[in-house]
């Protein structure tokens, strides 16, 4: 099964929107769920969200941010070019279902994985309301994808430059003063989700967070991606991404996530020639 | 005739120069040790190794061969039996196996066995011995599908190629090898020896698919639909077990899967030429005293670490790992907390991990394992500093496939009940290995994996 480069477009100056064939893939992945993919021999293997499925023609899309070199590479890749492996679709996919009212929030990157998320939740009948954040307007996205989608959408970044100045937990917090909703989604940083976790539970609103984690396998076999739900561990890639956001415990993942961060610095492309990390 | 009373040593690298590099560190027998070591066979009628043997090796007339320089022929007569001989002969637990049976072990002094296969094998590939022109069988149908390409897989599909069925073996990760490619570490079984291995196995018609999780990629049902007639499932042990003590998911706490996936699989002992990345403490301790403990122990050492502790809470006798890679380990320097367990792990404001709490154990009565079993001694508590701690307690059966079975019998552990024919209670479905015994020796899954081949290839001509 080969993976070959259909498209590759930036979406701002850190995100590029990767179009791929994956065939097996596309005919079976859900919303919430993810791939793992290895981009050559001695590429690590680092684990994406699928933000779109075509299973008729045989591909996926996928938008990541250039964070490592890892990354870096991939955002290189021109269309012919091949991935050399890609496993999934991995971990459980997200609960869809009618809910009612929904609120669907997303951060920096996690705006790309919100997207199919509520597409499919808005399909299954539910109202939206979409809350999107970045740091600046450069690095926020899809807005009209995700507006059209949502009876309600609003955007912020942090210094004001798109939408309003402020953080998603702000206008969160006006729109639970307003009115009652029966779930929220939220993917994007530790601190966002934590932010609204912390929200929410005020408000014993049902919240529904998905998890980004360190993975070697994921497939359940190395626990590299463990994290404590309600005290007891479990593993992002098998037992997730979803997680109830009341039950994580975010102040470790938090640190987890830098388990390897020394590493990661000694092989940016400005200390080392051309040596990846995710 | 005068004989060599003693085995012939193993070559191997020196402790301090080894310790330095993820080389091999056994060497392998010279032609001459090998002749030396075969001219002690006794020829038994009554060939004892034979039957400690899980894949009836024909021991005895492969010693015989290479006693004659027929290596060919000893090299046919392995193949014959075992489709792994470069791995066997290296991972083996040969002293609990066939060298226990045979009769000069009562004197303390068995034949080497699994250096002489190992020593067979090696001459094989050296010279480019890669079609022993078998007689395979031509019919090309029924699909059979193999989850899963460790030990127990490949020797399935393997047997069954030769038997004439249309094989494919369904692998999750990007390189087949299971255990093989993951679990053991360079210096103890290099790559290149399961690549071959593995290159006999496709020259047989065997196909590899990789990057495809039977259960989440393609589930049983889709296979079906693609004509598949039979399955069998070789998933293995996958799942670690942690030891369940405040601070296990503290930074700098691997579970031995992760430790050794990520130097064996993804090479991180070449990081940053290979990008996947491993962090390793000046001071490291691992838990546990099998043999995937003792790779951990000794990789560690080798990614830099300066003192590694093995931290094991019976004494030396229990210890599970073989005797030649505690000697191996005890050579490069790996010291021995034994009758310890940890308490806790504890870490500094950032979550990395500074030291661990243990006790000190005496042993008591003989329990369900067989062994005796630790008591913690009142009082004993103390703390070792270390940055860096792998639990090597042991694995469970990876639920991944079996999750998405629920029809599926499975035992109060999480293991896939079998019948005498390796069955399952599923229509066509075999299953056989460490998903079924649990964690157990490769030779083990390699005789559960030739069991279920004849049984499968029963049903199918049924």
């Amino acid at each position: 099964m080969s993976h070959r480069i259909i498209n590759n477009e930036f979406l701002n100056q850190q995100v590029f929107r990767l179009t791929v064939e994956a065939a097996d893939i596309a005919a079976k992945i859900k919303p919430g769920q993810f791939i793992i993919l290895r981009l050559d021999e001695k590429a690590e293997r680092i684990p994406l969200t699928v933000s779109q499925a075509n299973p008729q023609q045989g591909y996926i899309q996928l938008i990541i941010q250039k964070i490592g070199t890892s990354t870096i590479r991939l955002s290189e890749l021109k269309p012919g070019d091949i991935i050399q492996d890609m496993i999934g679709p991995l971990g459980q996919p997200t609960e869809i279902k009618n809910y009612g009212k929904v609120i669907c929030i997303a951060g920096g990157v996690g705006i790309a994985e919100i997207y199919p998320l509520a597409a499919a939740l808005k399909n299954a009948g539910n109202t939206l309301s979409s809350i999107i954040g970045a740091r600046n307007k450069d690095l926020l996205m899809l807005e009209q994808e995700i507006k059209q989608l949502s009876s309600c959408f609003y955007s912020v970044t942090d210094d004001g430059s798109a939408g309003a100045k402020g953080n998603v937990g702000d206008i969160l917090k006006k729109l639970l003063t307003e009115q009652s909703y029966d779930i929220v989604f939220a993917v994007g940083p530790v601190a966002m989700m934590k932010a609204i976790a912390e929200l929410t539970k005020k408000y014993k609103l049902k919240t529904i967070v998905s998890l980004n984690s360190i993975m070697v396998d994921g497939t359940g076999m190395c626990g590299s991606c463990r994290v404590s739900i309600a005290g007891k561990t479990k593993f992002v890639c098998v037992d997730g991404p979803d997680f109830d956001a009341h039950l994580v415990d975010f102040a470790e993942l938090a640190m987890r996530q830098k388990r390897f961060t020394k590493q990661e610095k000694h092989c940016l492309p400005e200390n080392k020639e051309h040596k990846a990390c995710h | 005739m005068s004989l060599n009373i003693v085995r012939q040593p193993m070559p191997s690298q020196d402790p301090e120069s080894r310790i330095k590099n993820f080389d091999e560190v056994a060497l392998g027998y010279t032609l001459e040790q090998a002749l030396e070591e075969s001219k002690r066979c006794l020829n038994c009628k009554n060939a004892a190794c034979i039957k400690g043997c899980p894949v009836q090796i024909n021991i005895r007339d492969f010693v015989q061969s290479i006693k004659t320089k027929d290596f060919l022929n000893a090299y046919k007569i392995l193949k014959s039996a075992n489709n792994l001989p470069g791995i066997c002969g290296r991972v083996c637990p040969q002293e609990t196996q066939c060298e226990q049976a045979c009769v000069l072990a009562k004197q303390g002094n068995p034949i080497a066995i699994g250096r002489l296969e190992r020593f067979v094998a090696d001459w094989a590939i050296e010279n480019n011995i890669t079609d022993l022109k078998l007689d395979l069988k031509k019919n090309i149908s029924p699909k059979v599908a193999i989850i899963g390409s460790g030990p127990a897989g490949l020797t399935c599909a393997a047997d069954l190629a030769k038997a004439g069925f249309k094989v494919t073996i369904f692998e999750g990760l990007h390189a087949a090898g299971g255990v093989l490619r993951y679990g053991i570490p360079e210096f103890r079984m290099p790559k290149k020896i399961l690549d071959h291995e593995i290159n006999l196995i496709k020259s047989l018609g065997v196909e590899i698919s990789i990057n495809v999780v039977v259960g989440k990629t393609k589930t049983i049902d889709d296979l079906r639909k693609q004509g598949f007639k039979a399955f069998f499932i070789s998933t293995g042990a996958g799942l670690p077990y942690f030891l369940e003590i405040p601070g296990e998911n503290l930074n700098g706490v691997y579970s031995a899967n992760e430790f050794l996936t990520r130097i064996n699989l993804m090479k991180a002992y070449k990081f940053p030429e290979y990008e996947t990345p491993i962090s390793i403490g000046e001071k490291v301790c691992v838990i546990g005293a099998g043999n995937v403990a003792i790779d951990c122990a000794r990789a560690a050492l080798r990614l830099g670490a300066k003192k590694v502790i093995v931290v094991y809470r019976r004494s030396q006798t229990e210890m599970p790992a073989r005797d030649e890679e505690i000697i191996n380990a005890k050579e490069e320097g790996i010291e021995f907390e034994l009758l310890t367990s940890p308490l806790k792990i504890i870490g500094d404001a950032q979550g990395n991990v500074i030291a661990m709490e243990c006790q000190k154990n005496q042993l008591a009565e003989v329990d369900a394992s067989g062994r005796k079993s630790p008591v913690p001694v009142l009082g004993s508590e103390f703390t070792i500093k270390t940055q860096t701690v792998i639990c090597a307690i042991g694995q469970g059966p990876n639920p991944l496939l079996i999750s998405n079975l629920p029809e599926l019998n499975l035992n109060s552990r999480g293991n896939i009940i079998v019948d005498e024919n390796m069955q399952t209670n599923l229509m066509g479905v075999f299953a056989g290995g460490d998903i079924v015994t649990g964690a157990a020796t490769v030779i083990l899954a390699m005789g559960a994996g030739k069991k279920a081949a004849l049984a499968i290839g029963q049903y199918l001509k049924k």
